[in-house]
């Protein structure tokens, strides 16, 4: 016969001494560092563009805390970040990637490439491996050649480049349609009868505005943590260089900017 | 000489003698707070025309004992913010500490040096997001309201024990994001809203919110502390709820003296 203490503590008897009051016993209380205030963030990647866009509603439960919450930061050098998740995380985050970023301009005189900027996040959410920020970050830039680059990351640093993905909690809403409208998945050349799959290229970024848009409206109809209003950041390449411009250290060849339109609020 | 690095760089044991290492062995755990204590209920917060108006009552509770019916849960920070805190009231005095020591730290008036809302609330914001990343929070939920005296721009901003911050032009803490917000919305839906709203009306609507918490909200009291931000200043008082009408609780079964 098993002896009481090969049992798990939950299966043992209560020695006969012990107080029958929950009151004699320690009580262990649970108070949880994190919540969740919802919303959806969304980037595109294009030949010369950066398509990033965040819904501007924060939530708590069922309490919609202020519909006019950015998502989307511009964290210098021509790169732009977007957070979802817990805002408290994904602020303090967005402060900590500008901060560094501004260090790396001091440091090494010139603007940190996205690349570069990629691997340095991945390091900051890895150095909280075992107190993660709560939150799915989406860096947006520029590339070397101009061409727009999206990374993608898991909470802890994980982190690969891409054309399209969606985050937050209307990601699983969202996802499938940009295989179908940004990556032409289950699409055919009309008339070859199913045989012949279309080929994703090049979205002019106008098409894929109107994507975007019609994502978030879409994922407003059916998740109550996403609506508002629509935050959508482009990052295009600036004009060339003008004679004043030619010593500006603050010129990085790209251009944001921001557009606020509205989304359903019930 | 000492070959090992990790003596180098500190005092030789054989001039001062061995590290005394005793105070790290406390005889006491650590401690954290692990749930709220004596409590303060909502606190509203409401962006008008050329300032903000934000109200607290005055009752801090013990679990659902009126404990204490003489708080004041709002409190001014400098010439031109008012606090209010809801939530565990020794963390929201400890804080009241922390403010004062900040103010004459850093407000330099001479030298046109202050601390308006936004600088308080940014400053309670790190200091409630760095407790909470200790797992010991500062149990309180806070509103940060204030008016910039040059441009009587209002600023009203929420910021909670897990550090989460936000703005609207119509703020409530507590239960009154469940039962004011819904109200004060209705009038206040965004900022354009705000720039048309009165200061009389916003009296009024804080007024209205404050008695559907003292109808609805078992924690609340009849007295309350408001407090209006401007441009020139702070201006302060206390306000009793008055014509109250329980006439409705005649239709709730079980309440008072029915025979059911």
């Amino acid at each position: 016969m098993a002896s009481s203490y090969m049992l798990p503590y939950a299966q043992q008897a209560p020695p006969s001494y012990a107080h029958p009051t929950e009151a004699s016993q320690p009580r262990q209380h649970h108070w949880s560092p994190y919540t969740e205030n919802g919303g959806v963030i969304l980037g595109i990647a294009g030949k010369d563009y950066v398509i990033l866009a965040g819904d501007t509603r924060s939530s708590e439960g069922y309490n919609i805390n202020t519909r006019t919450a950015r998502k989307v930061f511009s964290v210098g050098s021509g790169l732009i970040l977007g957070v979802v998740g817990m805002s408290a995380d994904g602020e303090e985050l967005a402060r900590k990637v500008t901060r560094k970023i501004d260090d790396y301009k001091r440091n090494h005189d010139k603007h940190i490439t996205v690349s570069a900027a990629a691997v340095m996040l991945s390091r900051i959410l890895y150095q909280k491996r075992f107190f993660p920020y709560y939150c799915q970050p989406l860096l947006g830039g520029l590339d070397e050649n101009g061409v727009g680059a999206i990374y993608t990351y898991d909470y802890v640093g994980s982190f690969e480049r891409e054309q399209s993905r969606a985050f937050g909690s209307a990601a699983a809403l969202i996802t499938p349609f940009l295989d179908n409208q940004i990556n032409l998945k289950n699409q055919f050349v009309p008339g070859s009868n199913g045989e012949q799959p279309k080929q994703a290229g090049d979205l002019p970024r106008a098409t894929v505005e109107k994507i975007v848009k019609d994502a978030f409206t879409s994922a407003v109809e059916r998740q109550i943590e996403v609506g508002d209003g629509l935050q959508l950041v482009t990052i295009t390449r600036a004009p060339p260089r003008t004679e004043e411009e030619a010593d500006d250290d603050d010129w990085t060849g790209a251009a944001i900017s921001v557009e606020l339109s509205p989304l359903k609020k019930d | 000489m000492n070959q090992f690095p990790h003596g180098w760089g500190r005092p030789r044991d054989d001039v001062y003698g061995a590290y005394d290492a005793s105070y790290l062995n406390s005889t006491e755990p650590v401690t954290h707070t692990q749930r709220p204590i004596v409590t303060g209920t909502s606190v509203l917060g409401v962006k008008f025309k050329d300032g903000v108006i934000i109200a607290a009552d005055n009752i801090a509770s013990y679990g659902s004992l009126a404990r204490y019916d003489n708080v004041e849960r709002l409190l001014q920070v400098g010439t031109h913010t008012v606090i209010g805190a809801g939530g565990d009231i020794s963390d929201m005095q400890y804080l009241h500490l922390l403010l004062d020591n900040l103010l004459i730290r850093e407000q330099y008036p001479a030298d046109d040096h202050h601390l308006y809302a936004p600088q308080v609330h940014t400053y309670l914001s790190r200091v409630l997001y760095q407790r909470r990343n200790k797992f010991d929070p500062l149990w309180n939920s806070i509103l940060t309201a204030g008016a910039d005296p040059k441009t009587s721009e209002p600023f009203l901003s929420y910021v909670d024990l897990r550090g989460t911050t936000f703005s609207a032009p119509a703020l409530a803490t507590g239960f009154g994001a469940h039962l004011a917000v819904p109200i004060l919305r209705r009038y206040v839906p965004d900022d354009a809203a705000a720039e048309a709203l009165t200061q009389e009306d916003a009296e009024k609507l804080v007024e209205e919110c404050m008695k559907v918490l003292w109808y609805r909200d078992a924690r609340s009291g009849v007295t309350y502390s408001w407090a209006v931000i401007k441009k020139d200043g702070v201006e302060t008082g206390n306000k009793k709820i008055e014509n109250q009408s329980w006439k409705f609780a005649e239709m709730i079964k079980g309440y008072g003296a029915q025979n059911i």
